[in-house]
This record gives structure tokens, sequence and C-alpha cells, in this order.
């Protein structure tokens, strides 16, 4: 039977999904504009962040009222605990993207540093574990969730191979440590991108199975 | 409508962790039908209702919880051609047995309905009106009984100072908390509400929930409910009856937040039909 606050759930099903395209173009763009020294393009990107906090606002404003009015319960008490958890942290996400944006100009004041292969394998990393994270909530695929948590382990050990070759070359030479430090700080922007798609991920399975696995230990995932 | 097919609905103790902590069943039932002449009305229903707890029986119209409420006391008795079949235990005695005593069960679980029903007399006559039937008439131990009752029921000091007034110039919430009192007056063990709550307004409403609440700590409470939020607010195991049978049964918590079964979750969302 359609009810007819099943409308006002798809309203806020279609609000996350455009905020999670923007979050997603938002990384892409941060990766493109660091591996191409693009300032304008970052400023873009930092530019268009207020778009989806506004987005963030009006998926609260939209739950809180459909919890006062309808009172959920069940899948629906699980969708609307789903939708509060993962809504900031995509707005987070976005945030994250902006802070690499802020580093990429930073970046390009300085001379160029050699390239460190892990950053961009971290960086994709992340930014395919979002694109995952938000598939598996919008098919409701719990495996898929459980596969993009599994991938937070190679996400942790990008960001450390990556912290270890800058370390080299700032011992190298003291010239490139200022440039480094700003690379340790976007290394570790991505691993937080990815560690807020697992936290999406874990909140996908509790939607679909009713279990919450944050915090569970592996065996209990 | 999907046919329901459901095995036996009750998990054995040691499977429902509800039921595995120390809570004693006070209420236990196996295998219950209930016919209206030929017409089965309750399809093996078997449960444990937990002593001093609140459990919500919830369904949609003639799914046969309010049958199933009143097999719990035998007020299914004064029906003609209405009898029920299988065990329904208190305390460990099957009231379906020969030799239980319908008027002395029903002291022992009392029933309050969902339109108060107060006696056209006064407020203290009310209260003291089964004490009375049941042969007590000192005075001293009838005004105890009746304070007691009424304080137990949320309504002394609204009524102390009427006692003697007719209990019909009372308000329907106070009317319905008269009910209760009436009800406890006689000392039972459990307490039977068929929507107890549903001809009131929201502050009444809120009232009869509080004293539930409280009353759970001395009393077993059965409650019938079409309130969903009523059900989730109150009770501590919520049973879902459907065409006649018990679908889920389970903590409320679960009911509410991740049912097992399809048609509960059709149910508590509200996707019926």
């Amino acid at each position: 039977m359609q009810r007819h606050f099943d409308k006002d759930i798809e309203d806020i099903k279609d609000l996350l999904l455009r905020m999670g395209a923007m979050v997603e173009d938002s990384i892409a763009q941060s990766i493109r504009a660091l591996i191409e020294r693009d300032t304008r393009l970052a400023e873009e990107v930092i530019a268009r962040d207020d778009e989806i906090d506004r987005m963030e606002l009006a998926i609260d404003k939209l739950t809180i009222e459909l919890i006062a009015k309808m009172q959920p319960a069940a899948s629906d008490l699980r969708f609307v605990a789903t939708i509060m958890k993962i809504t900031p942290e995509l707005e987070r996400i976005g945030d994250l993207a902006q802070d690499v944006c802020e580093r990429v100009i930073e970046l390009n004041r300085e001379p160029q540093l050699k390239p460190v292969s892990q950053l961009p394998q971290l960086a994709e990393s992340a930014q395919r574990m979002v694109r995952e994270a938000l598939d598996s909530l919008v098919n409701g695929d719990a495996d898929l969730a459980r596969s993009v948590i599994q991938q937070d382990d190679v996400a942790d050990a990008l960001t450390e191979d990556s912290f270890r070759a800058l370390l080299t070359y700032m011992l190298e030479n003291p010239r490139n440590i200022s440039p480094a430090i700003r690379l340790t700080f976007v290394g570790k922007y991505f691993e937080r991108m990815a560690d807020g798609a697992t936290n999406i991920c874990e909140m996908v399975v509790y939607l679909v199975e009713g279990k919450m696995i944050k915090h569970a230990g592996s065996e209990n995932r | 409508m999907t046919a329901i097919t459901m095995q036996s609905t009750r998990p054995s103790r040691s499977e429902d962790p509800a039921m595995s902590d120390a809570i004693p069943a006070k209420i236990h039932v196996q295998d219950f039908d209930f016919y209206y002449g030929e017409a089965k009305t309750l399809h093996g229903i078997s449960l444990d209702i937990p002593e001093r707890q609140v459990t919500a029986l919830i369904g949609p119209s003639g799914c046969g919880k309010s049958t199933f409420l009143r097999s719990i006391n035998r007020m299914n008795d004064i029906i003609p051609d209405a009898h029920g079949e299988g065990v329904i235990e208190i305390d460990g005695r099957n009231i379906y047995s020969g030799g239980v005593d319908a008027v002395e069960l029903r002291r022992r679980v009392g029933m309050v309905f969902q339109k108060s029903n107060p006696f056209p007399k006064s407020i203290y006559d009310n209260v003291a009106y089964g004490v009375r039937i049941g042969g007590k008439k000192n005075k001293k131990e009838l005004d105890e009984i009746v304070e007691k009752s009424l304080r137990r029921a949320a309504l002394w000091d609204e009524a102390k100072d009427r006692l003697h007034q007719s209990a019909l110039a009372m308000s329907g919430g106070q009317q319905q908390r008269l009910c209760i009192a009436r009800a406890l007056a006689v000392d039972p063990e459990i307490l039977l509400m068929d929507e107890p709550a549903s001809a009131l307004d929201p502050i009444a409403t809120s009232k009869i929930e509080e004293l539930i609440y409280e009353l759970k700590e001395n009393y077993t409470i059965v409650i019938v409910t079409h309130n969903m939020q009523q059900a989730a607010r109150v009770s501590d195991r919520t049973a879902f009856f459907m065409l006649g049978k018990l679908v889920e049964y389970g903590e409320t918590k679960t009911i509410f937040m991740n049912p097992k079964q399809k048609m509960t979750e059709d149910y508590v969302t509200g996707r019926f039909g």
C-alpha cells in the first residue's frame, strides 16, 4: 500500500543522492586539481561547498519533519536513523575535498615535489569507496557495503606508505618539508574520506539488516 | 491477502533472549484455539507472558487480539456457543481445566475496557463494589482499600474530597482511572486492558500510560491497543496478531525497530493493505 509519506521518504532519498553526487564530483575534481596543479579548479570546488552544506540542512529539516509527523517504525525508523547518520558523513567528506583543494592552492605557490605514487592510488581508492558506499545505499546492498568496509585497510596502508615516502623527501632536503607536510595532510584527508565511506557502509548494513556492526570487531561484522 | 504460513511462532525460552533472563512467565499459553460456534477465530496461539511486565497485543481489527485477551479471564464464557481449546495456565494452572471458578479467576485477573463503565454510584461505592461482594463489610477496612486503590490508580488527589459524589460526574479520563481503581480494589495479580485510552484525549491518555508504567511494578499487564506508538511507549513485549494467528512475539523494541516477519514490518509501518 502506498502511504502519503512515502513521497517524503523519496524526496529525502532524492536529495541525499544529489548531495552524494555533488560530493563525489568534488572528490573527483579535487584529485584532478591536485594532479594537474589547477588552482582555478580547486577554487571552484571550494566555492560550491556551500551548496553541499545547504543540502545537508535541507535533508535535516525534512528528516526531522518526518519524525514529527509520522513517528516512523521498523524499516522506516532505520531509514531515518541511517539518513541522520549518513548526511553529516557526506558533508564531512565534502569538507575534506575542500581541504584538499585548499592545500592544492598552497602547494601551487611552491616548487613541485617529486610525485608520490601512493597518493593518487589513495585518492582513487577513497573516491571508489565513497562511490560504492553510495551505490550500496541506493541499492540496499549490504554485501557491497561490507566489501567497501574491507577496503578501508587498503586505504590506511596507502596513507602510511605515502607518509613514509614524503618523510624520505623531507629527510633528503629541508626545502621539501613545506610541500611534503601539505601533501601529508592531503593523504590524511583522503584517508578520512575512506573512513567516512566506511561509516556510511556500516549504516547501510544497519538499514538493510537491522544489525549495528560499528565497533563490532571483524568477527561480528 | 497473503496466506499466513507460520509454524509455531513461540520460540522456546532458550531461543528467546527476552525470556531467558530470569523473568518468570505469569501466563503460559500453549496451542490455544478459540471458536465462535463453528468458526475458528484463534489458531494455535502459544506464548509466555512474563510476570510484572506489560505485554501489548497489536493487530488489525478482527485479528483475534481482543478474543485472546478475553480468553485470559474467561470473559468469553458468557458468549453462547463460544469455546476455547488448548492451554492457558496462570501460575502453572490451566484456567480451562475443570474445577477453576471463573468468578475467582476474574478476581485474580482484572479487566479494564475501552469505554469506561463506572456504576451509577458514588466514587467510593464504585471502588468498594467488588470488595463488598467478596464479603468485606468493615468500614475501616473498606476505607483503607478505597484509598489504596484510588492512590494506585493515581486518582486519590482528584477524588478524595468528592468520594461520595456520583462517579458519572467525573471526566472520561478520571472515569477510566476509577475503573482501574475498581479493578485494583479486589487485589488482582493480572490486569487486562482492552484499548483503555482509545476514547481519551492526549492528556488523559498520557496519565493512563504513566499509570500502566507504575502498575507493572505490582501487576502483570496485558493491553490491547490500536495505537502503535502507545504499544511502543508502554509495553515491554509485543505480540502481533493477524487473522487469528500469532505472527510475531518479542521484545517491543525489536518489534518496532527490526521485526523478523514481513507482515509485522508492513503492519507497524502502516504499509498494510
